[in-house]
């Protein structure tokens, strides 16, 4: 536990540091980048033992704010949060340093790494708390200092309306926490972790459960209170992005997790519900992120998706617990659980080779790209494994926890009515969702790696810097890695799962060894398939040695002048699926009519807003702002008088407490 | 373990041969003579011959697609059970592997295609791409179905329990899960009405667009995976008509190449007697094996 806290510290006074010495931009960029490395580095190295031995890691002292305590504690649950939030920071945190020599001069290098090092920490800090004061102190620093770093390049239109939303989104969120805390601690008279747990009578728990839906639903993103995620993501940096995509939306699942702890049985609707906004967030992100023709927009709606496949399996884990069938709650809790740990990996390699792209390039939109695979053969290769690990292609990460989730959904196929409806319905969405993501990222790698340079834009990339390329290197490894070894450390999850459900750790164990055959398999499968391929690679080379091997433009079916910009467009390989889907996407086409027989300017453009943004966020918006401009009166911008406010507030207060 | 071992060499001996029947019967619709049934094999050692050409726009990837396509493909292979006989491999859950191999196959064939940078390649893997996400959910759940029905999680659990003999008390459910195996079955496999590949226009073609940039080995991979694909999905639809093995490997082997051989030919009938689908209704065609799938899955319901 003290490890930890060091690395808490080390991570905010490099912070600091870096910020104070800003004056000599490289060496504030490097004491953030080295400071946060170390303190993770640090931090991964001491959670192997805080899994080990989960009593030790408690840390309290008293703390001058009312109700609060400053407890901190690692138990298995936040050891297995904490293990990604350490590894994606380092390797992001490698990562800016390269990317952001590109602003020297031109922006607040020091802010941002004081920013970056701030939402490690508090991330950390959320995970680890175990007071509801501390976590909702945690939670807000992590909101406000992601915001900072969404708003680095503040003075773009489109980026400070995202970081708006993010902040009105993030603090309604924050609000249902609120009262969520304020139901849990009234019952218990305590706001300490620790007395929370037991179980409850009544409406209690499930209006507790509710609030915590919304509020952690809002910073993961589930459907519909996704909105501001397409919106803020795409606007940060991306070596942020990749952190904020990659493990700051895991923090909600875990709140929920956490919470559960607290809730004691639960009930089987809770479960239901947790699968229907699962498939629902997993279809809708997807189909959305196809739609989209900025990479890391697209990217984003696929964390939406991601959350959803992680919210199925922990609604099928909820399912299990609720109705006794330990296996599938094993198997769904397991599922869930891995997908977080590995959409942390793939998510944060993609969004650092989409950066890589944006870096050399200048632009987010696929349509303006192509042919980069020749420039930048690394980061290209890269992106390729992060491609087919999200769409859970075997025998990369994505596949095994979603095979467990399938498993699971397989194995309660003959049971009750109900679970039978869950498992089906898991089993269609998964698979319509892995149609989906194979389309979205065959577009994504394609159109921006493959085919021939479209504009100028990528003419004179080259490969990303060796730092973003380590990075890069070493998160597709990991894909790989975890693809291969799923069977060796499945077992992880066991003590997890045990704290979550509360049931014993050797029943957990036992069901968790049932499901070794069949990932073991898999992994025997794995190794076929490359013995198989190195068999027809060198198949092939035999066959084609001695012969002759030319080289000639695609076959462009007797044209004379091919010309890369009639290649197919990122827009054009989505339009048969977002044309089918236009009742949920409802794309807008804007094209000039053309009259002539030789037209001048044709232009032709499609985009995608979000569902529930325009049809339900924005008329709600609307209404209210309506109501609440009679009241902007009070808010005048004279500080004076907030301060007098907050007088009064005080003294009615102290009058009604007399 | 010899069993295993014959039975495999068998499915990537014979699978060619299927494509010879089915030639075989719409050339006799067609009222000509027909190719050779062995064509295929012939057409496959004339391509190994061949050098290569590459386009200037290719990358490795272009290479990758044809390799990886076919590793997977045989690579599901060692799951697909042969004659009610368990298969090479068999775990609780393959179902999900080999839909998951067969995808790893399509992206890397979607991918290969992109890297041509073509209009026409795009074309086809845009399209390749919209029928597969019709077809996979499709398939998932007939396979939900049989798996309900036979309360097996493998392939060669389900195949191997006599699947006939749960035709007389699932007789709706099987009707209609052979109706959806089958459109996705002639939709993975590009036949007529979902796609023709006999087509001459680039415009119109699917698949075959988007391998047309392919040649010399890489294209006898191609062709070579897309028969070990017709024939592994095809199991799945004369696996439902198979009794309990009992007559011996030889002589369960020897009916299971005569189903094998009726079901190519009824493709063939299929494809003389039927129109290609305009591309746009396609994704309807695919949503009623949808349709079916899940109608059969309610059914299994009812008992």
């Amino acid at each position: 536990m003290n490890v930890l806290l060091c690395s808490l510290i080390v991570l905010i006074v490099s912070g600091v540091f870096a910020f104070s010495l800003n004056r000599c931009v490289k060496f504030a960029n490097g004491m953030g980048a080295a400071g946060a490395v170390t303190a993770c580095v640090v931090g991964l190295g001491a959670l192997f033992a805080v899994y080990n031995n989960p009593t030790a890691a408690v840390f309290s002292i008293p703390w001058a704010i009312p109700c609060g305590s400053f407890s901190l504690g690692a138990d298995a649950l936040s050891a297995v949060f904490l293990f990604p939030v350490f590894l994606l920071s380092a390797l992001s945190a490698l990562y800016g340093f390269d990317y952001l020599k590109h602003y020297y001069g031109k922006k607040n290098i020091g802010a941002a790494w004081l920013f970056y090092n701030l939402l490690v920490a508090s991330m950390a800090l959320v995970i680890m708390a175990r007071n509801a004061i501390l976590f909702l102190s945690a939670w807000e620093m992590m909101s406000v200092s992601s915001c900072f770093l969404v708003l680095f390049e503040g003075e773009k239109r489109d980026v400070a309306r995202a970081g708006l939303i993010y902040l009105v989104a993030t603090h309604i969120g924050t609000l249902f926490l609120l009262v969520m805390f304020i139901l849990l601690g009234k019952e218990s008279g305590s706001w300490d972790f620790a007395a929370w747990q037991g179980t409850r009578a009544g409406f209690g728990p499930s209006l507790i459960f509710l609030c915590a839906l919304i509020g952690f639903g809002t910073k993961s993103g589930f459907v519909p209170m996704h909105i501001w995620l397409p919106e803020a993501h795409p606007a940060a940096p991306s070596h942020v992005s990749a952190l904020m995509s990659g493990v700051m939306i895991k923090t909600g699942i875990y709140g929920l997790l956490r919470i559960m702890t607290f809730l004691g049985m639960p009930c089987a609707w809770w479960g239901y519900l947790l699968i229907a906004i699962g498939s629902l967030s997993g279809i809708l992100g997807v189909l959305f992120a196809l739609a989209q023709s900025d990479f890391k927009r697209l990217l984003a709606y696929s964390s939406i998706e991601n959350i959803g496949i992680i919210l199925m399996g922990i609604g099928l884990g909820v399912v299990g617990l609720s109705v006794q069938n330990s296996f599938l709650m094993v198997m769904g809790f397991a599922g869930g659980l891995l997908h977080v740990v590995n959409h942390a990996f793939f998510k944060g390699l993609l969004f650092l080779g989409a950066g890589a792209v944006y870096h050399e390039t200048g632009t987010r939109k696929m349509d303006l790209l192509g042919g980069l695979l020749k420039k930048m053969p690394i980061t290209g290769f890269c992106f390729l494994v992060g491609a087919a690990a999200i769409c859970g292609l075997p025998p990369l990460n994505g596949f095994v926890s979603e095979f467990l989730v399938y498993y699971a959904s397989f194995k309660s196929i003959s049971g009750s009515t109900s679970l039978v409806f869950a498992a089906v319905g898991i089993i269609t969405s998964l698979a319509l969702i892995g149609g989906l993501a194979a389309a979205c990222f065959t577009k994504a790698f394609g159109i921006i790696f493959l085919g021939e340079t479209r504009t100028a834009c990528g003419q004179n990339a080259h490969e990303a810097g060796v730092f973003m390329r380590l990075s890069m290197v070493i998160l597709a490894v990991a894909c790989i890695v975890i693809g291969l070894s799923a069977p060796l450390f499945i077992g992880v999850f066991a003590r997890i799962i045990a704290d979550v459900s509360g049931s014993p750790l050797s029943l957990i164990q036992l069901c968790l060894m049932e499901a070794g055959p069949p990932l073991i398999s898999v992994v025997v499968m794995a190794v076929c398939l490359f013995i198989v391929v190195v068999l027809t690679v060198l198949l092939r080379r035999s066959f084609l040695s001695g012969r002759v091997i030319t080289r000639f433009p695609t076959w462009d079916c007797g044209y004379a002048r091919p010309d890369p910009r009639m290649q197919y467009t990122a827009s054009s390989f989505a339009q048969p699926v977002v044309d089918f889907f236009k009742g949920v996407l409802r794309t807008q086409k804007q094209a000039v009519k053309i009259t002539r027989y030789f037209p001048d300017s044709p232009s032709f453009k499609t985009e995608t807003t979000d569902l529930f943004s325009e049809t339900v966020f924005r008329p709600m918006l609307r209404s209210m702002r309506r109501f609440t401009g009679k009241l902007t009166w009070l808010q005048h911008g004279k500080l004076q008088f907030y301060i007098l406010y907050i007088v009064f507030a005080l003294v009615a207060l102290f009058i009604w407490k007399l | 373990m010899p069993a295993k071992i014959a039975q495999f060499i068998l499915v990537l001996t014979l699978s060619p041969f299927l494509f010879g029947v089915l030639n075989r019967t719409k050339a006799f619709f067609a009222g000509r003579k027909g190719s050779p049934l062995l064509q295929l094999y012939y057409d496959i050692f004339k391509l190994l011959r061949k050098g290569a050409v590459y386009s200037t726009t290719t990358t490795w990837v272009f290479i990758a697609g044809p390799v990886v396509s076919l590793s997977a493909v045989i690579t599901a292979s060692f799951l697909i059970p042969w004659a009610g006989h368990p298969a090479v491999i068999q775990f609780d859950g393959d179902i999900i592997l080999f839909i998951y191999l067969l995808g790893l196959a399509r992206f890397f064939t979607v991918l290969a295609a992109l890297d041509t940078g073509s209009s026409f390649e795009g074309m086809g893997a845009s399209r390749e791409m919209q029928f597969a996400l019709f077809a996979e959910p499709a398939l998932f759940l007939s396979l939900a179905s049989l798996a309900r029905v036979t309360g097996q999680m493998s392939f060669s659990g389900i195949f191997s329990t006599g699947v006939i003999n749960f035709w007389p008390v699932y007789g709706p459910v099987f009707f209609l899960v052979f109706g959806a195996v089958f459109i996705v079955f002639l939709a993975e496999n590009s036949r007529i009405p979902v796609d023709d590949p006999n087509t001459h226009l680039e415009l119109t073609m699917i698949h075959e667009v988007m391998v047309l940039d392919h040649g010399g080995v890489d294209f006898a991979y191609i062709l070579y995976g897309a028969a070990v694909k017709f024939w592994l999905l095809g199991t799945l639809l004369a696996g439902m008509f198979l009794g309990a093995s009992s007559r011996g490997w030889m002589m369960d082997s020897a009916v299971f190449i005569l189903q094998m051989s009726v079901l190519a030919v009824i493709v063939g009938v299929v494809e003389s007697t039927l129109a290609r689908l305009r591309l746009l209704k396609v994704p309807h065609f695919l949503i009623i094996a949808l349709a079916l799938s899940a109608v059969a899955f309610i059914l299994t319901m009812r008992s």
